[in-house]
């Protein structure tokens, strides 16, 4: 089973003939993925190793039978990008490029939410479901096939927690970056949901960070919503105080969002939290061998 | 303790930056959306602020123009009857230290009669992603106190992004926070509404308002301004992107910055590099953990070539504090062997003499760690795991200082 990107995803790239676009585009194919299409608007026609490449994401859907689209056209254009795909009926949607204007991505958030598609990203290292499909720029070979759903808001920290996994015997379900933003596509909950729906997830990571209240709301949800156990991390202990030149900021969650608070609001719902990358993982082989 | 005041979190989260803009320069994109502020002028010199004072007439307000807040507790902000006193008050605060900021520069602005003062402030809420007013007439006060102790006074209505600011919005907030004059009522409805579209059209994280004044004449103005845009929308912001004031930054930030390196300054002895954000947040929390001091914050980033380890260890040994580096490298774009080449490169260049502990896993890390070992380089030690690696380091730094 595994979630997001699997044995059914037919991938297009939007960005495919850029050297980043292409680079991953065909590691992702020569990992199992099937890489379908690609998208360049003036250069439908020609091809990239194969794949053929369209003008439009509506004749890549149509052509070439996409359902899942990974974004990798420069941040100035990636919004355009995003709304190409939701028009052309991609279900799943994983854009990888760093710097949309933040503005641009509550809009985006709010027009992608009620028509069911699955945005991960932006800014984010993509999906990975070991075996099956790779969608995105996370190093595959460090991931084996296995029961854990691994969700993080960071590229390397995720690799380094999935090591971790791997040296301790343990494989993954699905590894999903959703990404370090302020807003993205799919948040902790939305990924949480998915892995407790997966049949192939036995139990869960969750790697968060400083900053906004996600993993709040996400320990409201695995208290409330969630049969399988969690393990949480969180990153940032140790950064200093942040620089706030208004305080508006402080006040509209009533939370503060260091990591503190976000172990505390975890631990308070059971959910227990590793101090380092090595601590999670063996809690993780904890419950694995109770 | 820990260093203050540079890491920008967890308001943004990340290191993605905003830009802070002095107030002076938020009051002149609130003027050009119509919302009313005092007529002022920029000094930088005692000279230039009597000029100023002369030019507008009258009392004036000499105002420090620094990124921190807490300016008038710390004796930043002053009344001046005339020219000269404002030429004296003007020696009196530029060079003063707020908040480890710098006084610089000086917005001397005509002096307001205050009968009122009303909080409005316009956020980007990313918990509920979307933007986020707060009103109240309980302003020029530290508005979490109002939010702590008279949450009702505090008024929060949220703006869908796609339907954008109708006007009923604004008159909701004057309503609920029990604005009685309706000449206020519909001044303050209609900044509002401005608000709205500085925010939008600067693509602000954060404008605040603290105070908006009512004067005897019920006149509403805003008399500060906070206003935060974010970094990625610069490209298309190219007058924000020259407001933005580099030499107020730390100098081996503003050094980082130059060369394309993610560094904040920390106050300990072990210089800490990593990949990626969350990686290395994580590095400064694991060597603190085994019992360390971070000296900082270093990300190479998504990529990382040997240039790029050269530059961010050009700035790290720029901090006479640091005593030891770690390296904590796990290779996904960024490629392990890349990152040894640099480190030999950086050695052969600089001299450095500090230990560095190397934990290098993920793409080409055995042709890395094999590039470190060939070298042979006494103050290079390699290390398994992290954890290992930290401890090393911070051992190391003992020694060392």
């Amino acid at each position: 089973m595994a979630i997001i990107v699997d044995t059914e995803t037919r991938l297009v790239v939007q960005g495919l003939t850029g050297s980043e676009g292409r680079f991953h585009g065909l590691r992702n194919r020569d990992y199992g993925t099937q890489l379908v299409a690609g998208v360049t608007p003036g250069k439908g026609g020609q091809d990239v190793e194969g794949v053929p490449v369209f003008d439009t994401v509506a004749a890549a859907v149509a052509e070439a039978g996409a359902n899942t689209s990974m974004i990798f056209v420069p941040a100035p254009f990636a919004a355009d990008a995003i709304y190409e795909a939701v028009d052309a009926g991609i279900a799943t949607i994983v854009c990888i490029t760093e710097g949309i204007p933040a503005h641009e991505m509550l809009r985006i958030h709010a027009f992608v939410q009620p028509r069911g598609v699955t945005l991960i990203g932006p800014n984010c290292p993509g999906a990975l479901s070991p075996g099956k499909a790779n969608v995105g720029i996370i190093p595959a070979e460090i991931f084996r096939e296995g029961a854990i759903g691994l969700v993080s808001r960071s590229g390397t920290l995720t690799y380094q927690i999935g090591h971790e996994l791997t040296q301790l015997g343990l494989g993954n379900s699905t590894i999903v970056g959703i990404g370090g933003d302020p807003v993205v596509g799919s948040s902790f909950v939305d990924v949480l949901a998915l892995f407790e729906a997966d049949p192939q997830t036995e139990r869960v990571v969750m790697v968060g960070e400083i900053g906004g209240d996600e993993e709040e709301k996400a320990a409201a949800f695995i208290e409330g919503e969630m049969s399988k156990p969690v393990v949480a991390y969180i990153a940032g202990f140790t950064a200093p105080p942040g620089k706030t030149m208004g305080h508006a900021g402080a006040i509209i969650s009533g939370s503060v969002g260091t990591a503190q608070a976000k172990k505390d609001a975890l631990e308070a719902k059971g959910i227990r939290v590793g101090t380092t990358p090595t601590e999670t993982a063996e809690l993780v082989a904890s419950l694995a061998r109770a | 303790m820990l260093a203050h005041g540079r890491w920008r979190l967890p308001a943004a989260g990340r290191l993605a930056r905003a830009v802070d803009l002095y107030e002076y320069q938020g009051k002149e994109l609130f003027r050009r959306h119509g919302i009313p502020v005092s007529e002022g002028r920029l000094a930088t010199s005692p000279a230039a602020a009597r000029a100023a004072a002369q030019e507008l007439g009258g009392a004036v307000v000499v105002k420090a123009q620094v990124l921190t807040g807490g300016r008038g507790k710390a004796g930043g902000i002053k009344l001046a009857e005339s020219p000269a006193e404002a030429e004296a008050r003007a020696r009196e605060i530029l060079g003063l230290d707020i908040r480890g900021h710098t006084v610089q520069k000086l917005w001397i602005e005509r002096a307001s009669d205050i009968e009122r003062e009303y909080y409005l402030s316009l956020t980007f809420d990313r918990s509920t992603k979307k933007p986020l007013f707060m009103f109240t007439t309980q302003g020029g006060v530290d508005i979490e106190e109002v939010a702590a102790t008279s949450p009702d006074a505090l008024v929060r209505l949220h703006v869908d992004p796609l339907e954008g600011f109708h006007p009923w919005q604004g008159r909701r907030l004057v309503y609920e926070a029990g604005v009685e004059s309706p000449g206020e009522q519909k001044q303050i409805a209609a900044i509002a509404g401005r608000l709205y579209a500085a925010f939008l059209g600067y693509e602000a994280m954060l404008c605040e308002v603290n105070p908006l004044i009512v004067t005897p004449e019920g006149e509403v103005r805003a008399l500060d301004s906070k206003f935060t845009v974010d970094d990625n929308a610069l490209f298309r912001l190219p007058e924000i992107a020259e407001m933005r004031d580099l030499a107020a930054a730390d100098p081996l930030e503003a050094l980082a910055r130059e060369k394309g390196v993610t560094y904040v300054k920390l106050d300990g002895e072990v210089g800490v590099l990593g990949n990626g954000a969350g990686l290395t947040m994580s590095t400064v929390d694991v060597v603190t953990f085994v019992g360390g001091r971070p000296a900082n914050f270093c990300d190479l980033g998504g990529g990382g070539d040997a240039q790029g380890v050269v530059d961010a260890l050009e700035v790290i040994t720029r901090d006479p504090q640091v005593s030891a580096i770690f390296f904590n490298i796990f290779g996904g774009i960024t490629r392990c062997d890349e990152v040894a080449r640099g480190i030999l490169q950086a050695l052969e260049q600089m001299g450095i003499e500090d230990p560095i502990v190397v934990r290098l896993d993920g793409t080409n890390a055995e042709e890395g760690r094999r590039l470190l070992q060939e070298a042979a380089k006494a103050n290079v030690h390699a290390e398994a795991t992290m954890l290992e690696g930290a401890r090393r380091a911070v051992e190391l730094a003992g020694a060392a200082g």
